[in-house]
């Protein structure tokens, strides 16, 4: 173990660890894994309503007048046509194609969150950039060092803080903090409002599955918007949620994880994440590398979802076999609270990928089927 | 069973030693610490009767939603009952911790003893000094 005191902490741990928080060590920081139940916190979220620190998350931001066409040289997805409010999910590579983060691209966000957000007229200049706050380090490194001159990269991670409200009252508890109505906001949208009035930076997405809001702010804003986040989402039998839970829920939603299904070494295509990448017209770092890597000669292995009877999870690391053949690795597997059996998502040889194929997973000696089943595991209701 | 006469193991496994005729038979379970620190369990095995076990053998496994813990053998015997009910009933496994939640039985081994387990004072003492 680190020393605990060496750790990061989000401008809310002393709130995590006054509500029973159990604080470990996350990427270098000290975050919630829970506070109680995993499996009450993650049917707040499907439920109701979960409010999550993301914190630790890193946010980024670039400026300037070539800010743009610099982003788009970064990011396996087009970004220099984004529109004021928008946000697109994309990769960052190495020129040998191995990907190094996968971001969240932001048009027109200022995560500085000065007051009043960005100018219309600045707006088309200015990006946000959310990654993985394992990787911040690793991405700042490699966003600075390609940095040209009239492009300005600020990381205001440690300045400001992050807030997840997801569930199907996250929209309502949300809005009633928010000076702008953000009720009419897109899927992937943002943009500029006070929550409880303090400049802020809000957009509908997430990481659960479900529908919801996330919110950035200065780092002395948010004890007091994450308090009346949890206690308006405890009034409908919410509350807060810890990366546990987090975890289960990404899951379900069949979403990838960086370090399992994401890697330097892990294929985009093979994560199923060929959506991600727009090679049209374009030209990016990576970008001849993951042409090359995709030869369709070269054996491969692909993401699929997994679903075992029973209650014995498969989890990280374990080997999928067809006919007691190794044709793949579990790269996630937990319980699943909402399905009440196990998940998984694991890479295995084309050959073994196609639905219903029945498979099995060792887990710690025993042999248990597992069929291939299509992904996310989990669609949340429309309407 | 009262907390304070058991005897535990340093891996969270409660004892209570009870003579049958010649026997010297030990119950096992999960003390109410490590069971409050699982949560969300979901599945757990047991052990077979009949397993020959030394301190610190694995005994079964319990799985949260989370991760999979071990149980360990606090002493050296031969498994002669499991609590059979106990793997339907992981819900509420944390209500009754030394009673109805007792995982197994040990018929120690001739000339095995309890040495080395601690006291109800001394395992808080040691789970308090995990806790930091």
């Amino acid at each position: 173990m680190p020393d605990a005191t060496l750790l990061k902490q989000t401008p809310l741990h002393a709130w995590h660890a006054a509500h029973g928080g159990r604080l470990v060590d996350f990427a270098g920081w000290s975050m919630p894994v829970q506070y109680g139940s995993i499996v009450n916190e993650h049917h707040a979220a499907r439920r109701s309503c979960g409010v999550f620190d993301i914190s630790h998350m890193g946010r980024l931001r670039v400026s300037g007048p070539g800010a743009a066409a610099y982003l788009d040289g970064l990011v396996t997805r087009r970004v220099d046509n984004m529109k004021p409010g928008q946000i697109r999910y994309g990769l960052v590579c190495r020129e040998d194609g191995g990907v190094l983060d996968d971001v969240l691209v932001y048009q027109g966000a200022d995560f500085g969150v000065g007051e009043g957000g960005v100018s219309h007229s600045d707006s088309h200049s200015t990006f946000g950039v959310v990654c993985n706050a394992g990787n911040r380090d690793k991405m700042v490194a490699w966003m600075t060092k390609r940095l040209p001159s009239g492009v300005m990269f600020e990381d205001f991670t440690l300045s400001t803080a992050m807030m997840a409200v997801q569930g199907p009252e996250a929209m309502t508890i949300a809005a009633a903090l928010c000076d702008i109505d953000v009720m009419p906001l897109g899927y992937y949208r943002g943009q500029a409002a006070h929550v409880m009035g303090a400049p802020a930076y809000v957009s509908r997405t997430g990481y659960t599955g479900e529908d919801g809001l996330e919110i950035v702010c200065r780092a002395d804003a948010t004890q007091a918007i994450w308090a009346a986040l949890v206690e308006a989402a405890e009034a409908v039998g919410g509350g807060a949620v810890g990366l546990a839970a987090r975890d289960t829920l990404r899951l379900e939603a069949g979403m990838p994880l960086y370090g399992h299904e994401l890697s330097e070494t892990i294929r985009p295509d093979d994560a199923g994440l060929g959506f991600s990448i727009n090679l049209k017209d374009r030209d990016f770092v990576g970008r001849d590398a993951l042409v090359a890597l995709n030869d369709p000669a070269k054996p491969r292995q692909v993401r699929v979802g997994l679903e075992l009877e029973g209650r014995r999870a498969a989890r990280e690391g374990s080997r999928v076999l067809l006919d007691g053949d190794v044709v793949g690795t579990v790269t996630s597997g937990s319980f699943s609270p909402t399905f009440q059996h196990p998940l998984a998502m694991a890479f295995v040889d084309v050959a073994a990928s196609s639905l219903e194929t029945m498979l099995q997973v060792d887990v710690r000696g025993t042999s248990l089927p597992a069929r291939v089943v299509s992904l996310p595991f989990y669609t949340r209701p429309k309407g | 069973m009262e907390p304070e006469a058991l005897q535990y193991a340093k891996s969270h496994e409660w004892v209570a030693l009870a003579q049958d005729g010649d026997d010297r038979i030990v119950t096992v379970g999960l003390s109410a610490f490590a069971l409050e620190t699982l949560t969300d369990l979901v599945f757990m095995d047991l052990p077979d009767v009949g397993l020959e076990v030394s301190p610190e053998d694995h005994l079964c496994d319990v799985e949260s939603v989370k991760a999979v813990s071990e149980v360990y053998s606090p002493v050296a015997g031969v498994v002669v009952e499991v609590n059979e009910a106990l793997p339907d009933q992981l819900e509420t496994i944390g209500d009754d911790p030394y009673g109805a939640s007792w995982i197994c039985k040990i018929r120690l081994n001739d000339g095995a003893d309890l040495d080395g387990l601690l006291d109800h004072a001394a395992y808080l003492k040691a789970c308090a000094d995990d806790a930091h």
